[in-house]
């Protein structure tokens, strides 16, 4: 890094590498801008926030190669032929997310939010699968564009001559954008929608196509911004999640539903990346955290948005909690029995898999006492299970500490890491928060990654030897079956305590909650924290099973099976995590043989998001739920 | 402070952009004294409202409660004060029994809300069912909230707001919604309490048999202003609330 950086010293050097610093940042704005502008527009309209976009970034990617190839062999590789495949391979994606939003998401616009999140979650799924099938699993090396090889010299600095139409392309489309919602007929309808959807229902506009359309626009830019960082970043399987956590910060930043706040935060955020690889470069994604969380504690609804509206979408409600009744406690009594003898009935592998049911179960039903009762969907609940287990390993490699010490130690160091997080959080609420909890989530995630020297980074902390007394399988899955009963049982007891109440009251009117005396925000910030601790609890206990952590403990997809196992179990009964933790594990097990597994559970969450809104603890309940005294009162 | 008002605004003033919508407001409210604060729509009673609730800000003015001054408290804590509330549109916990929702108002009330270890369900219930019997819904305790008929939210709402032994009830059109008989059956029952505890009670009301039938004191707002207030009798003389009212009925024996 060697030009000087005193202001005495201010020669042409130092003033072009500046120059190109800037320009790199406002190059790296681009795709996130346009991936952030589409996610924006379409929760702008619709209300669903589409965590499949970066799924079509990641397509838009994959299509702009095979059509470059493609036209490059039918036309020549002139500028026509390249640039045409580019705006293609975009037009594709954006009827990909029409056909997404036709077939998928408008049989659920009235269900609940965590439907829609879930939803896009199982497209997610199928269109990994599909571009395994489709591209393969190595990553692809770009095509150059056509005279825009090498580099320009700006003061005697280069820059990549490709990064000059990256720069150019933010701006233009934003210009473009604009004209699209001032100038016509769609954009009128499209901004109306956005402050006011009901109203523009009620003036006889066909949503369904509006919705459809907005989809398609929204896919389109996602596609466009996937295309055209092709000659710089290639494609690979892994950009969907990658551009998916900086487009939620920039969109957060922003302001929801606002593309000129989505362009700032673009900028701003490319900036930071460009400069932070040159200052801190192990550190560029907690930056962007940092400025995440300084814009939202001064503007909770980002840089130009607007508060959210409440009350859109139907309430789901809850039963009242009865007292358990005896044929019920009697049922709970057999199924753990059950389990504790299940060392004379199962072989190694039935063992391993049911101490990993056990273990999800706890982690599920801390997740689900913060999205039932609590109201709060957090997309970021990983972290605190893979803090769970990180403090355990971080324990024995630096302290050499014990099992049993590290095992009590790792539920408060989770807890200490959700206090953090939750103190930001819960300012927010809705899909805000499920964002922001995402967000902070891949922080974590990111500071793990980076920071080798510490946590080993991609290769994990191996070497969690067990205590004499649990060394055996049999003996560990006693010690799991303890905990995770115990820690069930007493997140079940929290929820009907004052304080379970008093959260619960917070979800069903923030109002009332409000003018009998509860300060919402700091029983679920609270409520968060505990949360936390439990899933830490999981966290620590998962680790010593395997023996070893990955950074893949604390990864969007463990928070991403956390919901769905909350969600498979039916989000309206506190029995549903455990239901629905027993079915994903069994499921991902029995479809993990098969070659598209992914495939084949992202449409299994699809399905029963359409056909099976309740849950298997939902649907028990309707249907057996009398014989062991239990009845369904308002949930249905 | 006794004998003194149990609630008291100075001078409140709120403006939205350039609507003046409420301009220097004062009131008192005795303890057991109903106070109906009537007016148009648009009159400036709503904003009024939330300003003494603490649900929004004002501009200019100042609220005591029990002679303590709350201008800028949180409802939450405006409540911890000693003053019960109502909505417009009724605010219960659809998920929790009638008993529950009171229960729940009686643990915080007693500041048991960081409570882990005991059950909810079992605090105080004597205490939950005899408030439940004194609004007359006792029979309902066990009811999920969320299947009540919209007359006997509102009694839930009350039952609720007398929770923590309110020195103030204020109830944002109480009877809104409910049945002419009913309407009587809720004020009666107010009114009634309101002078077994001595209870100030502060409502707004769009029908005027229950505002008349019930008021010890009327006032009458008007495009942000307070324009007349005085006994039921004395307003309905007023030359300038007749012209405000033109057109709509004041006199309960009609015109």
């Amino acid at each position: 890094m060697g030009p000087h950086s005193s202001p005495r010293h201010l020669d042409k050097t130092t003033l072009g590498f500046f120059l190109v610093q800037v320009l790199t940042g406002l190059s790296s704005a681009a795709s996130l801008f346009l991936v952030a502008a589409g996610l924006s527009l379409i929760f702008g309209v619709t209300r669903v926030v589409n965590f499949a976009h970066g799924s079509f970034y990641m397509l838009g990617a994959y299509f702009g190669l095979t059509l470059v190839a493609l036209f490059g062999d039918w036309f020549g590789r002139g500028h026509l032929s390249f640039w045409s495949a580019i705006l293609c391979a975009a037009l594709v994606v954006g009827a990909i997310g029409a056909l997404v939003e036709m077939t998928i998401l408008r049989r659920i616009y009235r269900s609940p939010e965590l439907f829609q999140l879930v939803a896009t979650f199982g497209v997610i799924l199928v269109i990994q699968d599909l571009a395994l099938w489709g591209w393969g699993p190595e990553d692809k090396l770009g095509p150059r564009a056509p005279d825009l090889r090498g580099a320009v010299f700006i003061l005697g600095q280069p820059l990549p001559r490709y990064d000059l139409v990256l720069i150019a392309a933010g701006p233009v489309v934003l210009g473009l954008l604009w004209l699209l919602l001032n100038r016509t007929r769609f954009g009128i309808l499209v901004r109306a929608a956005t402050i006011d959807r009901e109203m523009v229902g009620a003036l006889g506009v066909n949503q369904a196509w509006l919705f459809t359309g907005v989809f398609f626009l929204g896919s389109f830019l996602a596609g466009l911004g996937g295309a055209l960082q092709l000659p710089k970043g290639g494609a690979d399987l892994l950009m969907d999640f990658t551009v998916l956590a900086g487009a939620f910060v920039v969109v957060v930043v922003g302001g929801m539903g606002s593309i000129t706040g989505a362009f700032l935060a673009a900028v701003l955020i490319g900036q930071l990346q460009a400069w932070g690889v040159l200052l801190l470069p192990q550190s560029t994604l907690v930056m962007m955290f940092l400025v995440m969380a300084v814009v939202l504690v001064v503007r909770p609804f980002g840089l130009l948005g607007r508060p959210e509206l409440v009350g859109h979408g139907r309430q789901m409600l809850d039963d009242p909690l009865r007292p358990t009744s005896w044929r019920f406690k009697g049922l709970v009594l057999l199924l753990v029995l059950g389990l504790a003898a299940a060392p004379l009935y199962l072989g190694t592998y039935g063992l391993v898999l049911l101490i990993d049911i056990l273990i999800l179960a706890l982690f599920a039903t801390a997740l689900h006492a913060i999205i039932g009762p609590g109201g709060l969907v957090s997309f970021g609940h990983a972290a605190f299970f893979g803090g769970g287990a990180y403090a355990a390993a971080l324990l024995v490699k630096y302290a050499g500490t014990p099992m049993a010490l590290n095992l009590v130690l790792a539920p408060p160091a989770a807890a200490l890491l959700a206090i953090v997080i939750g103190w930001f959080c819960v300012r927010l609420s809705g899909v805000y928060f499920a964002m922001l909890t995402l967000a902070f989530a891949q922080i974590v995630w990111s500071v793990v990654f980076q920071w080798g020297e510490v946590t080993g980074g991609d290769d994990g902390i191996l070497g969690l030897w067990r205590a004499p007394w649990v060394r055996g399988r049999i003996a560990y899955y006693y010690l799991v079956l303890g905990c995770c009963v115990a820690g069930i049982l007493a997140l079940r007891h929290g929820l009907s305590s004052p304080f379970g109440y008093a959260l619960r009251a917070g979800r069903d009117s923030p109002l009332r909650a409000e003018a009998i005396g509860i300060d919402v925000r700091r029983q679920q910030w609270a409520a968060f924290t505990l949360s936390g601790a439990f899933a830490g609890l999981a966290g620590g206990l998962y680790a010593y099973s395997k023996g070893s952590v990955f950074p893949n403990e604390m990864a969007i997809v463990r928070s991403f099976d956390g919901i769905i196992m909350v969600f498979f179990g039916g989000v309206q009964h506190l029995s549903g995590p455990l239901a629905g933790a027993a079915a994903l594990t069994w499921l991902k097990d029995s479809l993990l043989r098969l070659e598209m597994w992914r495939l084949l559970l992202g449409l299994a969450v699809i399905a029963i998001v359409i056909l099976f809104p309740q849950g298997i603890a939902g649907f028990l309940k309707q249907r057996f739920g009398r014989f062991v005294g239990i009845r369904s009162e308002l949930s249905s | 402070m006794t004998g003194g008002p149990v609630l008291e605004a100075d001078g409140l003033s709120k403006s939205f952009g350039g609507v003046q919508a409420v301009r220097g407001m004062s009131l008192a409210v005795a303890p057991g004294e109903l106070v109906a604060l009537i007016g148009p729509n648009g009159a400036g009673k709503s904003t009024c409202f939330n300003m003494l609730m603490g649900q929004l800000r004002g501009d200019a003015g100042r609220v005591r409660i029990m002679g303590e001054d709350v201008t800028g408290w949180p409802p939450r804590k405006i409540w911890r004060r000693g003053v019960g509330r109502t909505f417009q549109i009724t605010q219960i916990l659809p998920s929790f029994t009638v008993r529950e929702n009171v229960q729940l108002a009686l643990l915080s009330h007693q500041g048991k809300l960081f409570d882990v270890v005991t059950r909810a369900r079992r605090a105080q219930s004597d205490v939950a069912d005899a408030l439940l019997q004194r609004v007359g819904i006792v029979g309902f305790a066990e009811r999920a909230c969320g299947l009540l008929a919209y007359g006997d939210l509102k009694r839930v709402e009350l039952a609720i707001a007398l929770a923590n032994r309110p020195k103030v009830l204020l109830m944002d059109e109480p009877t809104a919604g409910m049945a002419p008989a009913e309407r009587i059956a809720l004020m009666e029952l107010t009114a009634g309490i309101a002078k077994a505890d001595g209870v100030g009670v502060l409502f707004t009301e769009h029908d005027m048999d229950v505002v008349f039938g019930h008021a010890d004191r009327i006032m009458v707002m008007h495009r942000g202003s307070l324009i007349a207030e005085g006994t039921p009798l004395e307003v309905r003389d007023d030359p300038e609330v007749r012209a405000v009212y033109l057109g709509s009925s004041l006199d309960p024996e009609g015109p």
